[in-house]
């Protein structure tokens, strides 16, 4: 029987320096759950995520992953492990095609020597389409990566953690930059790609947090300010003070 | 350690030590320059080398001047002979960072390989100018013979002078880079270029600036080593790997690395170089190093900036 | 078939590493005396080098300025082995010791050191070129790529370990012949190396060789590790957070390069008939990445040009102008940095090409018409 709980965080703490980015933080994020981390600048919401994928190593404290402590692993171990991150700008292969990017990110044949005798199969080339539609670029291919608009490179990084099919799926901001539009595709996206797995979400979009949050953690600090579902968060005072404003 | 006294042993050490001190001040100043280059603009100039040989040189024109033909210089013509070095090398790098390194902005590797070009002209430009063969700067007198505190220590002078001009060098750039204005202005560039600009400094300048006076520091270490021992084309190359690996061991961005850096390793060599034949003691103090920076990429001291 | 092309760089890749398979083996050898064309064997040896750089300095980001280290190991296990063959108790009778190398004797050393030991056979040696290069490239490949050291400092640390190899060499002169190298190479198996018919044999075996080093090459580019190498190069972050081992992929990409380079090396030694250590530093070591940056670092073939067209120019202007070369080589490595960082393959991809293909699809789209008004007639 497997908890209902897929990350705990507990007493998590990273310094730089003596600066406390993060400090003590303790986070528990439920299966199927779609977690909006909100919180002023410097909170240490990037820097969460970083500690997760392994890309900041934690001072102190523990983060168990379905019974795995991400802490002491290496980022592609991590990645293996089923933790899909998204960069706050887009980080995707800007001269290679959209369909490339999507292959490259197929989790099979990630050593040296599967990468050299991996082979586009059928069963490849059917999952690189079905997650291209997802992403509102099936029409887009056979475009270099580098020539898509802002909104377009945010799916198709997306999209490259979709194909690597992750239990707990992070993105970093999806929705900056993008227009009104875009962002209503972004949400019913979200929607349909939370099924099935966690997410945790960083934004400063509140219209965006409402649509698509189960429940909403503001960070202040590095510390918890806040947590609960988002009309709860959003008449809660110390929040108002801190972030949201009158 | 095969039958010496501790007593020789001491007077081995101190004297080695201090033949290990020449060095270690040629070393020093080569990797401040270039130290000063690297951290602030991340450009590897590998013709550095050829700055310290172009101030080499400028120091035996104007000794030669001072031997044949104004003999009144003879007394004081050397600490004008390492204003001049300095001075010739700063413009030199001035042109070179105008007409070369500025294009080649935000791609280190290929700084790497267009300065070594550089280099390679440079060396053919010395070797037609003034012959293929070593040249010898005449030292004025009061820089020859050595001191001798003790019976069996014996200090040669013109090391005790490169000494000194070695810490007044590093005084001077100690204190322009903490202390005056520019200094705040290059500092500002290395921490955070795009702030810098914005806030209104020429970052274009200030590289112009640093890159230049990077290679005038190294025009002095040209005018110190002619103190002690002669001069060719390919001098200063011989250098420069050395010079690299002292910058890149003490943490490219901390001038204190890059002086206890250059004094553990110059020293290290001249140490071993007197139990061991001289390349064992080079490829041991090369090797360790290399190993260390494998073990700590950063180097000694490493920056808190993060990049 | 198709697949075989694609795996292997595609139809255009093929056609022109094809057209560079008759220059070397058939133009080339017709036109050639023996001994220019063992000049130009000599630098397709170089150009082995040039090739590895593509893969890991073009492709892999990789700029290693120690390569002559994995030349010089290739070189040296090749040299050894025919020294000591060289060295057998007869011809070396006059030596105080015989049956070890002259440069031994001469050094007052009285026995072969264990070190020699295995180059007394072929296929021993042969396996220590190609694996102690790998090896040597994985110890210093995971000591660097792991602690994510690269770029600069990794260029400066190779430049490091090529000096420090030179001193080595030339400092334990009794163990590998010191400064002038090992010398006076003669027979291989008991064929004889110097005369001109083995000249021609050791050409093109070198040739072959380095064709399907070429051919190892585009197999790996066009593999998802060449593409993995581009996404590596350009979003290295992004790999790592697709799940790979991005040290384990540069470590790959190193030490194929420097068995490349090894197999240049162990070429030159039958080439050329001797091996120093002025082939395994800095100096050599950088001249090399000039020879895959003119060629063009990021294609394999253009790699092979650069090393014949710049070793070629050496030569012509050193007797010329003995003087000028080292400007020449100084004032390329500026030139090709500032003007034309694709090298000459990306000059010829942006002029030439177009109207190489231009020339070929004339004369499809002439067969084209005639197919589609054959096919307009059939429909009606």
């Amino acid at each position: 029987m497997s908890s209902p709980i897929l990350l705990a965080i507990e007493d998590l703490t990273v310094s730089f320096d003596g600066f406390k980015a993060v400090d003590g933080l303790n986070l528990y994020v439920e299966r199927n759950e779609v977690r909006v981390v909100i919180g002023p600048n410097g909170a240490g919401k990037t820097t969460l995520l970083d500690l997760i994928c392994g890309k900041t190593k934690a001072s102190s404290g523990s983060i168990v992953f379905k019974d795995t402590e991400l802490t002491k692993l290496v980022e592609h171990d991590i990645v293996k492990a089923g933790v899909g991150r998204k960069f706050q700008t887009p980080s995707i292969y800007e001269n290679l095609s959209v369909r490339e990017n999507l292959e490259l990110s197929y989790p099979k044949g990630r050593t040296v020597f599967g990468s050299l005798f991996f082979k586009v199969t059928d069963k490849v080339m059917a999952r690189v389409l079905e997650v291209a539609e997802d992403i509102f670029l099936s029409d887009r291919l056979d475009t270099s990566a580098g020539l898509l608009s802002h909104g377009q490179k945010q799916w198709l990084e997306i999209g490259m953690l979709l194909i690597q099919d992750p239990e707990l799926l992070m993105l970093d901001e999806p929705v900056a930059g993008m227009s009104v539009s875009e962002r209503e595709a972004t949400a019913e996206l979200l929607g349909r790609i939370s099924k099935g797995r966690s997410v945790i979400v960083i934004e400063h979009d509140m219209d965006f947090v409402k649509d698509i949050a189960h429940r909403v953690t503001v960070l202040h600090q590095g510390k918890l300010l806040a947590e609960g579902k988002m009309d709860e968060v959003q008449k809660n005072e110390k929040v108002i003070e801190v972030y949201l404003g009158h | 350690m095969g039958g010496y006294t501790s007593q020789e042993l001491t007077a081995i050490f101190v004297m080695q030590g201090f033949s290990g001190l020449s060095l270690f001040c040629v070393f020093l100043l080569m990797a401040l320059g270039l130290a000063i280059i690297f951290g602030q603009m991340g450009v590897i100039n590998m013709a550095h080398g050829e700055f310290l040989t172009l101030g080499a040189y400028i120091t035996w024109m104007v000794s030669e001047l001072a031997t044949e033909t104004w003999p009144w210089m003879q007394e004081f013509y050397f600490p004008l002979a390492v204003v001049l070095a300095f001075a010739g090398t700063f413009i030199l790098g001035y042109l070179v960072e105008m007409l070369l390194i500025r294009r080649l902005y935000s791609r280190p590797l290929d700084t790497l390989l267009a300065t070594w070009g550089l280099g390679l002209i440079l060396q053919q430009i010395y070797r037609s100018t003034f012959g293929p063969r070593e040249v010898s700067v005449v030292m004025p007198d009061w820089l020859m013979g050595s001191w001798a505190p003790t019976d069996i220590i014996d200090i040669p002078l013109n090391g005790l002078f490169v000494m000194g001009i070695t810490s007044l060098m590093t005084l001077l750039v100690v204190i322009l880079l903490y202390r005056s204005r520019w200094g705040i202005k290059v500092r500002a560039t290395t921490q955070n270029r795009a702030m810098a600009n914005a806030a209104g400094i020429n970052t274009q300048r200030v590289d112009r600036f640093t890159f230049a006076l990077g290679c005038g520091i190294a025009g002095v270490a040209g005018a110190a080593f002619t103190t002690i021992a002669s001069t060719g084309p390919t001098t200063g190359s011989l250098y420069i790997v050395d010079t690299f690996l002292v910058v890149v061991f003490g943490g490219a961005a901390s001038l204190l690395g890059t002086v206890v850096s250059a004094f553990g390793i110059a020293q290290s060599q001249s140490i071993l170089e007197f139990f061991l034949s001289g390349s064992m003691a080079k490829v041991i103090t090369l090797l360790t190093v290399v190993g260390i920076l494998m073990f700590r990429p950063q180097g000694l001291f490493a920056s808190k900036v993060r990049r | 078939m198709e697949k075989w092309i694609a795996a292997f760089g595609g139809r255009q890749r093929l056609w022109q590493l094809l057209a560079l398979t008759v220059l070397l083996l058939v133009v080339l050898p017709l036109t050639l005396d023996v001994f220019r064309l063992n000049l130009v064997g000599k630098y397709l040896t170089y150009a082995f080098v040039a090739v590895g750089l593509v893969l890991c300095w073009g492709y892999g980001g990789i700029l290693s300025l120690g390569q002559g280290v994995f030349f010089g190991i290739g070189g040296y296990c090749m040299a050894m082995f025919l020294k000591l063959e060289a060295s057998s108790p007869e011809n070396t009778s006059i030596q105080s010791t015989p049956g070890i190398p002259d440069f031994m004797d001469w050094n007052q050393i009285t026995e072969l050191p264990a070190m020699w030991m295995p180059f007394h056979s072929l296929t021993l040696t042969v396996l220590l070129i190609l694996t102690v290069p790998a090896l040597f490239a994985f110890l210093i490949g995971a000591a660097m790529f792991k602690r994510r050291v690269g770029g600069v400092y990794f260029a400066i640390i190779t430049q490091a370990i090529a000096s420090i190899a030179t001193i080595l060499i030339i400092g334990q002169q009794g163990y590998t012949g010191g400064i002038n190298g090992i010398t006076d190479l003669r027979t291989m198996l008991g064929w004889d190396i110097r005369p001109d018919s083995a000249k021609y044999l050791l050409y093109f075996l070198c040739c072959v060789l380095l064709i399907v080093c070429v051919l190892v090459g585009q197999f790996v580019l066009s593999s998802r590790y060449g593409k993995l190498l581009i996404a590596m190069r350009d979003q290295e972050d992004r790999v790592r957070f697709s799940g790979y081992d991005v040290a384990n992929i540069k470590i790959f990409v190193f030490a194929l390069a420097g068995v490349f380079s090894a197999l240049g090396g162990a070429m030159f030694a039958l080439q050329v008939g001797f091996m120093s250590p002025s082939f395994v530093g800095t100096v050599v070591s950088i001249e090399m990445v000039i020879f895959c940056a003119v060629g063009g670092r990021l294609s394999l073939i253009g790699a092979v040009y650069g090393a014949l067209l710049v070793n070629l120019a050496k030569t012509m202007l050193s007797e010329t102008f003995p003087q000028l070369w080292i400007v020449f080589m100084g004032a390329l490595f500026i030139a090709v940095v500032l003007l034309f960082p694709r090298g000459l393959a990306g000059i010829y991809e942006d002029y030439v090409q177009p109207r190489v293909l231009a020339l070929f699809s004339r004369k499809s789209k002439s067969k084209e018409g005639s197919d589609e008004s054959a096919a307009q007639e059939a429909q009606s």
